[in-house]
């Protein structure tokens, strides 16, 4: 699988561009029946307006907490240690929670993974694209009718005008996802952040949305933050790619640079086990042996190492730190080259 | 909640376009899947509209004595007999559906508002709040029904006010264990976390997004309500602690005259007795189609 040459090409703005948002250090854990477990360990990240960063992982890797809690939507359970967010020049997370809640939905908005229980089924559709215009626009119900109408075109529902009044079930998996997308982009968001956005559609239809929202992205100059554990995703939709595992970055890398040259065993494992059309019929898959982490019981060095068939000594001890291997290129890794 | 559940909530509180034919949709389907519910709501019916137009239907007044006509049996001038002061029976178990409709009808919407803003609270915010809240439940289910009503009518005596508000408070606070369940599967609905990620406050999710959705739940906790509300009243005047005579009710009928001419006029407490039996049957089988019918969680068990 090559990488898209669009995505290489990039977008010239985010080299010079202070980030748009800039995540420094987060760490979060979670009160759970076992004891508190730590979902986030030191993670960094940056995303400059028009660029698209994919986070890849597992389950259980993190990712989805990093997202919430930009947020600050970890909820009861979950809380930040350290670290700060910083949005558009005011860190998120010194923010009360009015502060907070004036830019959800306003200048960052979520896709949630499962279009089918995304949208409330007792409100029609326009009702809620028109939620975040009204709750943040302060204008009328028929301006934001109005508005919530073009948004439906924009996101391509045939026959937009008269969908407005239709209730949830009247639409595909696949309609409700753009009807999530048209909610998202409502007020013109600087950030998106689509939490496997396609996990529960169709092949063909995954393609159709994450191009839309990619282009959708593009022409507002936003920026797009991808969760996903589909490195197929990223090598087509990303321009950046961070590997998470076990609430730490392994890898992160210009999409292109990543599929190239990964320099982490894990992003290694995660490339050979992607099923390629090429390969010959009934070979067995690649797979990366072992275990999915135990974020309670991790081991106190890589938290990897004892899935990796190049662990050295080193590696059960101390965890690796997040070192340059490459032009825009970070690893966390022992191992030579 | 499975997912495929979600078009018949919505069919039934659905929003303005297809509010009313949503309706005659559910009505034809309580009549297709349900006729024993649908015959149950056709005499709750029937009972709603005595109540309402008692003051009309009934063919006397309710305290207009005519000693000439005492303990008559059922006849064409008086179809259910007359009572021991020559008062007409029907009459005044039109008069008794009036005030039992105004009682219960009160009593368990206060108990429904009740069960809602327990149920929510505890539901929605979870954690320390709902522990608290559900031990002061708890605490409260403990004293059996009976106890607790007898126990606060003997202080502050009977009357309409007192009567309503006790029963209101204690079927509300036992009905806000099943609003908080559905609030809190609601809760884990992921629209509820869309809401509050486009930056709604709390009580925009809670009106837009929690309440809509266990309006179900709602429906069916007030229709059974009634009907337990009408058989507790009922309880409650015949141990003389309901609404004061001379008021008739039905619990006062059966055991006041109904309990003393027993032998002599079998109709006084015939009368009263099978239309609280009728009624109360009625309202429960009518209330459990409905649950049936709306209660996400009991589908695939019809």
């Amino acid at each position: 699988m090559s990488p898209d040459p669009g995505s290489a090409r990039g977008n010239p703005s985010h080299e010079r561009a202070e980030p748009l948002l800039g995540i420094e250090d987060l760490s979060v854990s979670f009160r759970t029946d076992r004891g508190t477990v730590r979902a986030v360990h030191g993670v960094s990240l940056a995303v400059s307006a028009g660029e698209t960063l994919a986070i890849v992982g597992e389950s259980g890797s993190g990712k989805s907490v990093t997202a919430l809690s930009i947020l600050g939507l970890l909820g009861d359970a979950g809380s930040v240690d350290s670290g700060r967010i910083v949005f558009d020049g005011r860190d998120l997370l010194a923010l009360d929670d009015d502060a907070i809640r004036d830019i959800r939905g306003d200048r960052i908005a979520m896709i949630f993974q499962e279009p089918m229980s995304s949208l409330n089924p007792v409100l029609t559709v326009g009702k809620q694209v028109a939620e975040p215009i009204r709750l943040h626009r302060r204008v009328p119900w028929r301006e934001a009718y109005a508005r919530a109408t073009e948004l439906l075109e924009r996101v391509r529902i045939p026959d937009a005008a008269h969908r407005l009044g239709d209730y949830p079930h009247h639409f595909s998996g696949g309609m409700r996802q753009r009807v999530m997308i048209a909610m998202a982009l409502a007020c013109q968001p600087r950030l998106i952040i689509a939490d496997e956005p396609t996990t529960a559609l169709d092949v063909t239809v995954q393609a159709q949305i994450l191009a839309l929202l990619k282009e959708l992205t593009r022409e507002a100059d936003s920026a797009l933050i991808l969760i996903t554990h589909d490195l197929g995703v990223v090598a087509r939709y990303a321009d950046r790619v961070a590997v998470m595992y076990a609430g730490r970055i392994v890898e992160t890398a210009p999409a292109g640079t990543l599929y190239a040259a990964p320099a982490h065993p894990y992003t290694e494992g995660l490339m050979a086990s992607i099923p390629g059309v090429d390969g010959a019929i009934g070979a067995r898959l690649p797979t990366i042996e072992g275990q999915p982490p135990d974020l309670a019981g991790l081991p106190p060095g890589c938290p990897f190492a004892p899935r990796c068939q190049h662990a050295l000594d080193t590696c059960r001890t101390v965890p690796p730190p997040l070192e340059r291997v490459g032009d825009r290129h970070f690893r966390a890794c022992y191992r030579d080259g | 909640m499975s997912e495929a559940a979600l078009p018949r909530i919505a069919g039934v509180s659905a929003g303005p376009p297809g509010r009313l034919a949503a309706l005659w949709e559910f009505l034809a389907r309580l009549g297709r899947e349900k006729p024993l519910g649908a015959a149950g709501g056709i005499v709750f019916l029937v009972f709603l509209l005595c109540g309402i137009f008692a003051d009309v239907l009934a063919p006397y007044g309710i305290n207009e004595t005519n000693l000439a006509v005492r303990l008559q049996p059922p006849s064409l001038d008086y179809p259910l007999g007359t009572d021991h002061l020559g008062r007409d029976v029907l009459s005044r178990i039109l008069k008794g559906a009036q005030l039992s409709m105004i009682v219960s009808f009160v009593a368990a919407g206060l108990a429904t508002v009740v069960s809602l803003v327990i149920g929510v609270v505890s539901g929605y915010f979870g954690g320390r709040t709902d522990m608290v809240m559900q031990r002061g439940v708890d605490a409260w289910m403990t004293f059996p029904d009976l106890v607790l009503l007898i126990v606060i009518v003997s202080v502050v005596g009977p009357g309409i006010p007192q009567i309503v508000l006790v029963l209101g408070l204690l079927y509300g606070i036992a009905g806000s264990r099943i609003v908080r369940g559905a609030v809190v599967s609601v809760k884990e609905n992921m629209y509820t976390h869309a809401a509050q990620s486009i930056g709604a406050r709390t009580f925009h999710v809670l009106r837009r997004h929690i309440v809509p959705n266990v309006m179900p739940v709602l429906i069916v906790l007030f229709t059974t309500r009634i009907g337990a509300v009408i058989l507790t009243e009922a309880g409650l005047s015949f141990l003389g602690l309901g609404v004061p005579p001379p008021a008739p009710t039905w619990g006062a009928m059966l055991s006041g005259t109904g309990r003393t001419y027993m032998y002599l006029g079998p109709w006084l407490a015939l009368a009263p007795g099978l239309c609280l039996t009728i009624v109360v049957y009625a309202i429960n089988v009518y209330g459990d189609a409905l649950r049936d019918l709306l209660d996400p969680r009991m589908r695939g068990t019809q």
